[in-house]
Protein backbone atom coordinates (compact mmCIF):
# COMPACT_ATOMS: atom_id res chain seq x y z
CA UNK A 1 0.00 0.00 0.00
CA UNK A 2 0.83 3.47 -0.32
CA UNK A 3 2.63 5.76 2.54
CA UNK A 4 -0.17 6.61 3.89
CA UNK A 5 -1.90 3.07 3.89
CA UNK A 6 -4.22 1.61 6.63
CA UNK A 7 -3.18 2.77 9.90
CA UNK A 8 -3.37 -0.23 12.12
CA UNK A 9 -6.34 0.47 15.17
CA UNK A 10 -3.26 0.74 18.34
CA UNK A 11 -0.05 1.95 18.60
CA UNK A 12 0.43 -2.38 18.14
CA UNK A 13 4.66 -1.70 17.91
CA UNK A 14 5.46 0.27 21.20
CA UNK A 15 3.08 -1.69 22.58
CA UNK A 16 2.87 1.44 24.60
CA UNK A 17 -0.78 2.15 26.78
CA UNK A 18 -2.44 5.21 25.58
CA UNK A 19 -2.52 7.95 28.24
CA UNK A 20 -6.41 7.65 29.01
CA UNK A 21 -7.39 11.07 29.26
CA UNK A 22 -10.97 11.78 28.76
CA UNK A 23 -13.21 12.90 26.27
CA UNK A 24 -12.01 16.56 24.57
CA UNK A 25 -8.38 16.59 26.55
CA UNK A 26 -7.60 12.65 24.52
CA UNK A 27 -7.72 14.98 21.08
CA UNK A 28 -6.72 18.55 22.72
CA UNK A 29 -3.05 17.68 24.23
CA UNK A 30 -1.74 16.13 20.74
CA UNK A 31 -2.88 18.76 18.60
CA UNK A 32 -1.70 21.05 21.29
CA UNK A 33 1.62 19.78 21.34
CA UNK A 34 1.55 19.86 17.38
CA UNK A 35 1.08 23.46 17.17
CA UNK A 36 3.77 24.00 19.79
CA UNK A 37 6.05 22.13 17.94
CA UNK A 38 5.39 24.03 14.65
CA UNK A 39 5.98 27.16 16.92
CA UNK A 40 9.26 25.55 17.96
CA UNK A 41 10.40 25.52 14.66
CA UNK A 42 9.05 29.07 13.72
CA UNK A 43 11.20 30.27 16.51
CA UNK A 44 14.44 28.32 15.86
CA UNK A 45 14.55 29.89 12.33
CA UNK A 46 14.09 33.56 13.93
CA UNK A 47 16.66 32.74 16.53
CA UNK A 48 19.00 31.29 13.75
CA UNK A 49 18.81 34.26 11.57
CA UNK A 50 18.49 36.94 14.04
CA UNK A 51 21.55 35.52 16.14
CA UNK A 52 23.29 35.09 12.62
CA UNK A 53 24.42 31.48 13.11
CA UNK A 54 23.37 31.97 9.33
CA UNK A 55 23.62 35.15 7.66
CA UNK A 56 19.94 37.31 7.44
CA UNK A 57 21.36 37.86 3.97
CA UNK A 58 21.30 33.65 3.28
CA UNK A 59 18.42 32.99 5.88
CA UNK A 60 16.22 36.19 6.26
CA UNK A 61 14.68 35.93 9.53
CA UNK A 62 11.08 34.26 10.18
CA UNK A 63 8.93 37.29 11.08
CA UNK A 64 10.75 39.40 7.90
CA UNK A 65 9.94 36.10 5.46
CA UNK A 66 6.07 36.63 7.00
CA UNK A 67 6.17 40.76 6.76
CA UNK A 68 6.94 39.97 2.95
CA UNK A 69 4.52 36.85 2.16
CA UNK A 70 1.71 39.46 3.68
CA UNK A 71 3.45 42.44 1.51
CA UNK A 72 3.17 40.20 -1.50
CA UNK A 73 -0.57 39.04 -0.95
CA UNK A 74 -1.56 43.03 -0.86
CA UNK A 75 -0.57 43.00 -4.43
CA UNK A 76 -2.07 42.29 -8.04
CA UNK A 77 1.16 40.83 -9.61
CA UNK A 78 0.93 37.45 -6.42
CA UNK A 79 -2.45 36.71 -7.13
CA UNK A 80 -2.41 36.69 -10.92
CA UNK A 81 0.67 35.00 -10.84
CA UNK A 82 -0.94 32.24 -8.26
CA UNK A 83 -3.58 31.54 -10.29
CA UNK A 84 -1.64 31.33 -13.21
CA UNK A 85 0.06 28.24 -11.42
CA UNK A 86 -3.40 26.77 -9.95
CA UNK A 87 -4.19 27.22 -13.90
CA UNK A 88 -1.27 25.25 -15.43
CA UNK A 89 -2.05 22.55 -12.36
CA UNK A 90 -5.66 22.22 -12.82
CA UNK A 91 -5.07 21.60 -16.35
CA UNK A 92 -2.47 19.70 -16.35
CA UNK A 93 -4.88 17.19 -13.76
CA UNK A 94 -7.73 17.21 -15.53
CA UNK A 95 -6.21 16.18 -19.08
CA UNK A 96 -4.36 13.56 -17.19
CA UNK A 97 -7.37 12.05 -15.48
CA UNK A 98 -9.22 12.54 -18.42
CA UNK A 99 -7.19 10.08 -20.29
CA UNK A 100 -5.57 8.42 -17.66
CA UNK A 101 -8.92 6.41 -16.04
CA UNK A 102 -10.65 5.33 -19.60
CA UNK A 103 -7.35 3.95 -20.90
CA UNK A 104 -6.27 2.76 -17.57
CA UNK A 105 -10.34 0.44 -17.55
CA UNK A 106 -9.42 -0.42 -20.79
CA UNK A 107 -5.62 -2.01 -20.36
CA UNK A 108 -7.32 -3.43 -16.89
CA UNK A 109 -10.25 -4.94 -18.35
CA UNK A 110 -8.48 -6.77 -21.04
CA UNK A 111 -5.51 -8.72 -20.41
CA UNK A 112 -4.77 -8.48 -24.21
CA UNK A 113 -4.76 -5.12 -24.26
CA UNK A 114 -2.50 -5.20 -20.94
CA UNK A 115 -0.34 -7.58 -22.51
CA UNK A 116 0.47 -5.50 -25.49
CA UNK A 117 1.38 -2.17 -23.89
CA UNK A 118 3.06 -3.41 -20.66
CA UNK A 119 6.44 -3.03 -22.08
CA UNK A 120 6.08 0.82 -23.68
CA UNK A 121 4.64 1.84 -20.25
CA UNK A 122 7.71 0.29 -18.16
CA UNK A 123 9.47 2.47 -20.31
CA UNK A 124 7.70 5.76 -20.33
CA UNK A 125 6.83 5.63 -16.75
CA UNK A 126 10.45 5.99 -15.16
CA UNK A 127 11.13 9.05 -17.45
CA UNK A 128 11.51 11.88 -15.90
CA UNK A 129 9.20 14.73 -16.79
CA UNK A 130 11.70 17.08 -16.29
CA UNK A 131 13.79 15.61 -19.10
CA UNK A 132 11.47 16.47 -21.37
CA UNK A 133 11.58 20.55 -20.51
CA UNK A 134 14.14 21.01 -22.86
CA UNK A 135 12.21 19.62 -25.83
CA UNK A 136 8.77 21.78 -24.78
CA UNK A 137 11.27 24.52 -25.37
CA UNK A 138 11.78 24.01 -29.06
CA UNK A 139 8.41 22.48 -29.85
CA UNK A 140 5.81 24.35 -27.78
CA UNK A 141 8.12 27.06 -26.29
CA UNK A 142 7.66 29.15 -23.46
CA UNK A 143 3.63 28.82 -23.46
CA UNK A 144 1.25 27.52 -21.32
CA UNK A 145 0.82 24.94 -23.52
CA UNK A 146 4.03 23.81 -22.84
CA UNK A 147 3.07 23.81 -18.45
CA UNK A 148 -0.17 21.85 -19.08
CA UNK A 149 1.40 18.93 -21.36
CA UNK A 150 4.21 18.59 -18.45
CA UNK A 151 1.98 18.37 -15.71
CA UNK A 152 -0.25 16.30 -17.95
CA UNK A 153 2.75 13.69 -18.46
CA UNK A 154 3.88 13.67 -15.07
CA UNK A 155 0.39 12.88 -13.58
CA UNK A 156 -0.85 10.28 -16.32
CA UNK A 157 1.85 7.52 -15.12
CA UNK A 158 0.57 6.95 -11.16
CA UNK A 159 -2.99 7.84 -12.27
CA UNK A 160 -2.50 5.05 -15.02
CA UNK A 161 -1.31 2.50 -13.14
CA UNK A 162 -3.60 2.88 -10.17
CA UNK A 163 -6.43 2.90 -12.19
CA UNK A 164 -5.11 -0.73 -14.04
CA UNK A 165 -4.59 -2.40 -10.63
CA UNK A 166 -7.86 -1.38 -9.42
CA UNK A 167 -9.49 -2.92 -12.45
CA UNK A 168 -7.68 -6.04 -11.90
CA UNK A 169 -8.70 -5.95 -8.47
CA UNK A 170 -12.19 -6.43 -8.74
CA UNK A 171 -13.88 -9.51 -6.62
CA UNK A 172 -14.03 -12.28 -9.13
CA UNK A 173 -17.04 -13.51 -7.71
CA UNK A 174 -18.56 -10.60 -8.14
CA UNK A 175 -17.91 -10.77 -11.73
CA UNK A 176 -18.83 -13.70 -12.25
CA UNK A 177 -22.22 -13.72 -10.28
CA UNK A 178 -23.03 -10.42 -12.23
CA UNK A 179 -22.24 -12.88 -15.52
CA UNK A 180 -24.83 -15.12 -14.66
CA UNK A 181 -27.57 -12.92 -13.56
CA UNK A 182 -27.24 -12.10 -17.42
CA UNK A 183 -25.80 -8.38 -16.74
CA UNK A 184 -24.89 -7.12 -19.59
CA UNK A 185 -20.90 -5.98 -19.93
CA UNK A 186 -21.25 -2.19 -19.81
CA UNK A 187 -23.38 -2.83 -16.62
CA UNK A 188 -20.78 -4.66 -15.44
CA UNK A 189 -18.15 -2.37 -16.13
CA UNK A 190 -20.17 0.70 -14.57
CA UNK A 191 -21.51 -1.08 -11.77
CA UNK A 192 -19.09 -3.70 -11.03
CA UNK A 193 -15.25 -2.90 -12.26
CA UNK A 194 -15.51 0.97 -11.68
CA UNK A 195 -17.20 1.17 -8.66
CA UNK A 196 -14.26 -1.44 -7.01
CA UNK A 197 -11.06 0.89 -9.44
CA UNK A 198 -12.48 3.83 -7.20
CA UNK A 199 -10.37 3.81 -4.12
CA UNK A 200 -6.78 2.99 -6.60
CA UNK A 201 -7.75 5.87 -8.86
CA UNK A 202 -8.56 8.19 -5.35
CA UNK A 203 -5.25 6.94 -4.67
CA UNK A 204 -3.76 7.56 -7.66
CA UNK A 205 -5.23 11.14 -7.78
CA UNK A 206 -3.64 11.99 -4.64
CA UNK A 207 -0.22 11.17 -5.67
CA UNK A 208 -0.78 13.15 -9.32
CA UNK A 209 -2.32 16.11 -7.82
CA UNK A 210 1.19 16.48 -6.04
CA UNK A 211 3.09 15.59 -9.21
CA UNK A 212 0.85 18.35 -11.50
CA UNK A 213 1.99 21.14 -8.99
CA UNK A 214 5.89 20.40 -8.58
CA UNK A 215 5.61 19.99 -12.76
CA UNK A 216 3.31 23.44 -13.30
CA UNK A 217 5.94 24.85 -11.27
CA UNK A 218 8.70 23.60 -12.81
CA UNK A 219 7.82 24.38 -16.02
CA UNK A 220 7.39 28.38 -14.76
CA UNK A 221 11.04 27.49 -12.84
CA UNK A 222 13.14 26.80 -15.73
CA UNK A 223 10.71 28.02 -18.70
CA UNK A 224 10.17 31.58 -17.73
CA UNK A 225 6.10 30.70 -18.18
CA UNK A 226 4.17 32.70 -16.08
CA UNK A 227 3.24 32.15 -12.58
CA UNK A 228 4.83 31.37 -9.09
CA UNK A 229 7.74 30.01 -10.33
CA UNK A 230 8.68 32.08 -12.56
CA UNK A 231 8.58 35.53 -9.97
CA UNK A 232 10.42 33.19 -8.09
CA UNK A 233 13.38 32.83 -10.38
CA UNK A 234 13.34 36.82 -11.20
CA UNK A 235 13.25 37.44 -7.63
CA UNK A 236 16.15 35.05 -7.00
CA UNK A 237 18.27 36.54 -10.24
CA UNK A 238 17.53 39.75 -8.62
CA UNK A 239 19.05 38.56 -5.68
CA UNK A 240 15.64 39.31 -3.95
CA UNK A 241 16.33 36.64 -1.31
CA UNK A 242 13.61 37.54 1.34
CA UNK A 243 10.80 37.63 -1.89
CA UNK A 244 12.32 33.58 -2.71
CA UNK A 245 11.77 32.48 0.86
CA UNK A 246 8.47 34.32 0.87
CA UNK A 247 7.31 32.51 -2.07
CA UNK A 248 8.56 29.02 -1.33
CA UNK A 249 6.66 29.59 1.48
CA UNK A 250 3.90 30.36 -0.24
CA UNK A 251 4.08 27.65 -2.42
CA UNK A 252 4.56 25.28 0.24
CA UNK A 253 1.01 26.31 1.73
CA UNK A 254 -0.60 25.83 -1.72
CA UNK A 255 0.90 22.32 -1.96
CA UNK A 256 0.00 21.70 1.84
CA UNK A 257 -3.84 22.48 0.79
CA UNK A 258 -3.99 20.18 -2.30
CA UNK A 259 -2.23 17.51 -0.34
CA UNK A 260 -5.28 17.77 2.01
CA UNK A 261 -7.99 18.32 -0.14
CA UNK A 262 -7.18 14.85 -2.07
CA UNK A 263 -5.70 12.43 0.90
CA UNK A 264 -9.20 13.83 2.51
CA UNK A 265 -10.77 12.86 -0.62
CA UNK A 266 -8.80 9.19 -0.77
CA UNK A 267 -10.52 8.46 2.53
CA UNK A 268 -13.80 9.23 1.73
CA UNK A 269 -13.27 6.80 -1.42
CA UNK A 270 -11.91 4.24 0.71
CA UNK A 271 -14.46 4.59 3.35
CA UNK A 272 -16.39 1.19 2.52
CA UNK A 273 -13.58 -0.51 0.81
CA UNK A 274 -12.82 -3.43 2.67
CA UNK A 275 -9.25 -2.88 3.71
CA UNK A 276 -10.87 0.24 5.99
CA UNK A 277 -13.21 -2.26 8.14
CA UNK A 278 -11.90 -3.08 10.88
CA UNK A 279 -11.68 -6.76 11.90
CA UNK A 280 -12.49 -7.13 8.45
CA UNK A 281 -9.63 -9.72 7.92
CA UNK B 1 -10.59 -18.22 -29.57
CA UNK B 2 -8.97 -21.30 -26.99
CA UNK B 3 -7.06 -20.29 -24.05
CA UNK B 4 -3.82 -21.28 -25.40
CA UNK B 5 -4.33 -19.51 -28.86
CA UNK B 6 -5.37 -15.72 -26.87
CA UNK B 7 -2.47 -16.62 -24.74
CA UNK B 8 0.16 -17.05 -27.67
CA UNK B 9 -1.93 -13.77 -29.57
CA UNK B 10 -1.07 -11.74 -26.45
CA UNK B 11 2.49 -12.75 -25.94
CA UNK B 12 3.04 -11.84 -29.94
CA UNK B 13 1.35 -8.30 -29.27
CA UNK B 14 3.83 -7.94 -26.44
CA UNK B 15 6.62 -8.34 -28.45
CA UNK B 16 4.80 -6.46 -31.83
CA UNK B 17 3.61 -3.49 -30.19
CA UNK B 18 6.86 -2.43 -28.80
CA UNK B 19 8.73 -3.11 -32.48
CA UNK B 20 5.75 -1.21 -33.76
CA UNK B 21 6.27 1.65 -32.24
CA UNK B 22 9.94 2.08 -32.40
CA UNK B 23 9.54 1.60 -36.25
CA UNK B 24 7.08 3.97 -36.36
CA UNK B 25 8.55 6.65 -34.62
CA UNK B 26 11.53 5.65 -37.12
CA UNK B 27 9.76 5.60 -40.36
CA UNK B 28 7.86 9.04 -39.40
CA UNK B 29 10.93 10.96 -38.15
CA UNK B 30 12.40 9.70 -41.76
CA UNK B 31 9.94 11.45 -44.08
CA UNK B 32 9.22 14.24 -41.77
CA UNK B 33 13.01 16.03 -42.09
CA UNK B 34 11.75 17.98 -38.85
CA UNK B 35 15.71 18.86 -37.44
CA UNK B 36 13.84 19.28 -33.51
CA UNK B 37 12.72 15.42 -34.32
CA UNK B 38 16.18 13.39 -35.64
CA UNK B 39 15.90 9.97 -36.67
CA UNK B 40 15.59 7.28 -34.07
CA UNK B 41 18.47 5.74 -35.74
CA UNK B 42 20.19 9.03 -35.39
CA UNK B 43 19.69 9.35 -31.88
CA UNK B 44 20.98 5.94 -31.01
CA UNK B 45 24.06 6.40 -33.31
CA UNK B 46 24.65 9.81 -30.73
CA UNK B 47 23.66 7.58 -27.85
CA UNK B 48 26.49 4.74 -28.95
CA UNK B 49 28.98 8.09 -29.46
CA UNK B 50 28.21 10.24 -26.23
CA UNK B 51 27.27 7.46 -23.46
CA UNK B 52 29.25 4.87 -24.79
CA UNK B 53 31.71 5.76 -23.37
CA UNK B 54 33.11 8.68 -24.19
CA UNK B 55 31.07 11.07 -22.09
CA UNK B 56 30.17 8.89 -19.55
CA UNK B 57 32.89 9.54 -16.87
CA UNK B 58 32.85 13.05 -17.61
CA UNK B 59 28.85 13.49 -16.67
CA UNK B 60 27.14 10.01 -16.38
CA UNK B 61 29.44 9.43 -13.25
CA UNK B 62 28.67 12.70 -11.72
CA UNK B 63 25.16 11.93 -11.95
CA UNK B 64 25.38 8.54 -10.71
CA UNK B 65 27.27 9.87 -7.54
CA UNK B 66 24.73 12.40 -6.66
CA UNK B 67 21.86 10.02 -6.97
CA UNK B 68 23.73 7.11 -4.82
CA UNK B 69 25.18 9.89 -2.13
CA UNK B 70 21.97 11.48 -2.12
CA UNK B 71 19.75 8.19 -2.10
CA UNK B 72 22.31 6.04 0.30
CA UNK B 73 21.68 9.01 2.71
CA UNK B 74 18.09 9.54 2.84
CA UNK B 75 17.91 5.52 3.55
CA UNK B 76 20.22 6.09 6.36
CA UNK B 77 18.61 9.21 8.04
CA UNK B 78 14.89 8.24 6.86
CA UNK B 79 14.88 4.72 8.75
CA UNK B 80 17.11 5.84 11.49
CA UNK B 81 14.56 8.44 12.59
CA UNK B 82 11.39 6.30 10.67
CA UNK B 83 12.51 3.62 13.53
CA UNK B 84 12.14 5.65 16.82
CA UNK B 85 8.98 7.28 15.33
CA UNK B 86 6.94 4.75 14.51
CA UNK B 87 7.73 3.83 18.27
CA UNK B 88 6.32 6.36 19.76
CA UNK B 89 3.21 7.99 19.59
CA UNK B 90 4.69 11.09 21.61
CA UNK B 91 7.33 11.57 18.67
CA UNK B 92 4.68 11.25 16.05
CA UNK B 93 2.61 14.18 17.80
CA UNK B 94 5.68 16.58 17.50
CA UNK B 95 7.19 15.36 14.30
CA UNK B 96 4.32 14.71 12.15
CA UNK B 97 3.16 18.13 11.06
CA UNK B 98 6.95 19.28 9.70
CA UNK B 99 7.36 15.63 7.84
CA UNK B 100 3.32 16.77 6.11
CA UNK B 101 4.68 20.48 5.71
CA UNK B 102 8.11 19.60 3.84
CA UNK B 103 6.67 16.92 1.84
CA UNK B 104 4.03 18.83 0.31
CA UNK B 105 6.30 21.48 -0.64
CA UNK B 106 7.32 21.17 -4.19
CA UNK B 107 10.87 20.55 -4.36
CA UNK B 108 11.93 23.30 -7.32
CA UNK B 109 10.42 26.03 -4.78
CA UNK B 110 13.38 24.95 -2.50
CA UNK B 111 16.05 24.76 -5.45
CA UNK B 112 16.89 28.75 -5.19
CA UNK B 113 17.02 28.51 -1.43
CA UNK B 114 19.20 25.28 -1.64
CA UNK B 115 21.48 27.29 -3.30
CA UNK B 116 22.01 30.17 -1.18
CA UNK B 117 21.64 28.45 2.15
CA UNK B 118 24.36 26.38 1.24
CA UNK B 119 27.03 28.76 -0.77
CA UNK B 120 27.09 25.89 -3.10
CA UNK B 121 26.09 25.13 -7.03
CA UNK B 122 28.40 21.51 -6.35
CA UNK B 123 27.93 18.35 -4.96
CA UNK B 124 27.50 19.76 -1.75
CA UNK B 125 24.21 21.50 -2.98
CA UNK B 126 23.38 18.71 -5.10
CA UNK B 127 23.51 15.93 -2.88
CA UNK B 128 21.54 17.62 0.02
CA UNK B 129 18.80 18.59 -2.35
CA UNK B 130 18.48 14.62 -3.66
CA UNK B 131 19.03 13.36 -0.21
CA UNK B 132 16.30 15.90 1.37
CA UNK B 133 13.30 14.99 -1.32
CA UNK B 134 13.98 10.85 -1.25
CA UNK B 135 13.82 11.41 2.69
CA UNK B 136 9.92 11.66 3.13
CA UNK B 137 9.04 8.81 1.33
CA UNK B 138 11.21 6.47 2.82
CA UNK B 139 10.45 7.99 6.64
CA UNK B 140 6.95 8.03 6.30
CA UNK B 141 6.61 4.42 5.34
CA UNK B 142 9.31 3.34 7.47
CA UNK B 143 7.11 4.79 10.08
CA UNK B 144 3.96 2.64 8.77
CA UNK B 145 5.82 -0.32 8.72
CA UNK B 146 7.07 0.03 12.55
CA UNK B 147 3.31 0.70 13.35
CA UNK B 148 2.04 -2.21 11.47
CA UNK B 149 4.22 -4.62 13.26
CA UNK B 150 1.78 -7.48 15.01
CA UNK B 151 1.47 -6.67 18.93
CA UNK B 152 1.81 -9.96 19.70
CA UNK B 153 4.84 -10.48 18.40
CA UNK B 154 6.57 -7.27 20.25
CA UNK B 155 4.72 -8.46 23.77
CA UNK B 156 5.72 -12.33 23.16
CA UNK B 157 9.75 -10.60 22.92
CA UNK B 158 9.37 -8.45 26.00
CA UNK B 159 7.82 -11.68 28.04
CA UNK B 160 10.88 -13.47 27.18
CA UNK B 161 13.25 -10.56 28.00
CA UNK B 162 14.13 -9.64 25.10
CA UNK B 163 16.10 -6.02 24.79
CA UNK B 164 14.66 -2.99 23.47
CA UNK B 165 17.79 -2.83 20.99
CA UNK B 166 17.42 -6.65 20.02
CA UNK B 167 13.97 -6.16 19.64
CA UNK B 168 14.10 -3.35 17.35
CA UNK B 169 17.45 -5.10 15.15
CA UNK B 170 15.49 -8.57 15.57
CA UNK B 171 12.08 -7.80 15.13
CA UNK B 172 11.16 -4.09 14.59
CA UNK B 173 13.59 -3.50 11.51
CA UNK B 174 12.89 -6.88 9.55
CA UNK B 175 9.27 -6.66 9.79
CA UNK B 176 9.49 -2.82 8.57
CA UNK B 177 11.67 -4.19 5.79
CA UNK B 178 9.15 -4.66 2.95
CA UNK B 179 6.70 -1.09 3.80
CA UNK B 180 11.00 0.23 3.80
CA UNK B 181 11.38 -1.19 -0.16
CA UNK B 182 7.98 0.76 -1.12
CA UNK B 183 9.74 4.02 -0.10
CA UNK B 184 13.03 3.60 -1.72
CA UNK B 185 11.02 2.27 -4.73
CA UNK B 186 9.65 5.64 -4.72
CA UNK B 187 12.23 8.00 -3.30
CA UNK B 188 14.70 6.12 -6.40
CA UNK B 189 12.21 7.21 -8.99
CA UNK B 190 12.32 10.74 -7.09
CA UNK B 191 16.17 10.80 -7.17
CA UNK B 192 16.30 10.67 -10.86
CA UNK B 193 14.00 13.90 -11.27
CA UNK B 194 15.78 15.73 -8.66
CA UNK B 195 18.88 15.00 -9.70
CA UNK B 196 17.97 16.35 -13.18
CA UNK B 197 16.57 19.57 -11.77
CA UNK B 198 19.71 20.42 -9.64
CA UNK B 199 21.71 19.94 -12.30
CA UNK B 200 19.69 22.09 -14.99
CA UNK B 201 20.01 25.12 -12.46
CA UNK B 202 23.40 26.07 -12.21
CA UNK B 203 25.78 23.05 -12.75
CA UNK B 204 28.58 22.65 -14.75
CA UNK B 205 28.27 18.27 -15.37
CA UNK B 206 26.06 15.77 -15.20
CA UNK B 207 23.39 14.43 -17.70
CA UNK B 208 20.77 17.27 -16.87
CA UNK B 209 23.77 19.74 -17.81
CA UNK B 210 24.42 18.49 -20.94
CA UNK B 211 20.33 17.91 -21.73
CA UNK B 212 20.53 21.63 -21.09
CA UNK B 213 23.48 22.84 -23.09
CA UNK B 214 22.99 20.70 -25.83
CA UNK B 215 19.29 22.38 -26.06
CA UNK B 216 21.24 25.96 -25.71
CA UNK B 217 23.26 25.14 -28.53
CA UNK B 218 21.01 23.70 -30.87
CA UNK B 219 22.41 20.16 -31.11
CA UNK B 220 19.30 18.02 -31.06
CA UNK B 221 20.65 15.04 -32.00
CA UNK B 222 22.20 15.11 -28.25
CA UNK B 223 19.58 16.61 -26.51
CA UNK B 224 17.62 13.09 -27.80
CA UNK B 225 20.22 10.74 -26.90
CA UNK B 226 20.31 12.44 -23.16
CA UNK B 227 16.67 12.20 -22.98
CA UNK B 228 16.80 8.50 -24.07
CA UNK B 229 19.91 8.22 -21.01
CA UNK B 230 17.87 9.48 -18.09
CA UNK B 231 15.00 7.03 -19.29
CA UNK B 232 17.49 5.03 -19.89
CA UNK B 233 18.78 5.22 -16.01
CA UNK B 234 15.65 5.17 -14.40
CA UNK B 235 14.53 2.65 -15.46
CA UNK B 236 17.81 0.78 -14.82
CA UNK B 237 17.80 1.87 -11.33
CA UNK B 238 14.62 1.02 -10.59
CA UNK B 239 15.34 -2.91 -12.09
CA UNK B 240 18.39 -3.02 -9.94
CA UNK B 241 16.11 -2.34 -6.37
CA UNK B 242 13.67 -4.57 -7.76
CA UNK B 243 16.28 -7.10 -7.57
CA UNK B 244 18.01 -5.78 -4.46
CA UNK B 245 14.53 -6.25 -2.84
CA UNK B 246 13.70 -9.92 -4.23
CA UNK B 247 17.09 -11.20 -2.67
CA UNK B 248 16.60 -9.57 0.35
CA UNK B 249 12.91 -10.51 1.55
CA UNK B 250 13.21 -14.15 -0.01
CA UNK B 251 12.52 -14.77 3.24
CA UNK B 252 9.31 -12.52 3.22
CA UNK B 253 7.70 -14.24 0.42
CA UNK B 254 8.30 -17.88 1.60
CA UNK B 255 6.82 -16.81 4.69
CA UNK B 256 3.41 -14.98 3.20
CA UNK B 257 3.03 -17.66 1.13
CA UNK B 258 3.34 -20.14 4.19
CA UNK B 259 0.62 -18.23 5.96
CA UNK B 260 -1.62 -17.98 2.69
CA UNK B 261 -1.71 -21.85 3.01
Amino acid sequence: MSASGVAPVRDAASGEARPRLAGIGARLVPLLAGALSIAGFLALWQVVSKAGLISEQDLPAMTTTFQELWAMMHTRDFWTAFGQTVRGWALGLGIATALAVPIGILLGSSQFAGRAFRVPIEFLRPIPSAALIPLLFLTLGTTLKSEVFLAAFGAFWPLLVQTIYGVRDVDPVALDTARSFGIGRFERLYRIKLPSAVPYIATGLRISSAVALILAFTAELFMGIPGLGQIMNVAESFGLTKQVYALAVATGVLGLAIYMVFSTLERRALRWHPSQRIGAT
Amino acid sequence: MSKGAYRTAAIAAEIAVPIAILAAWQAWTAQAHDPKFPRLSTILVEFRELWLFSQFELHVVPSLTRIALGFGIALLVGVAIGIPLGLSRWGRILAMPHIEWWRAMPPPALLPISIVLLHSIGNRQKVSFIAFFCLFPILLNTIDGVRGIDPALMETARSYGVGRLERIGRIVFPAALPQIFAGMRTSLSLAVIMMVLTEYFSSTSGVGYVLLISKNTFQLAPMWAAIVLIGVLGYLLNVLLVLIEHRVLAWHRGWRAAAAQ
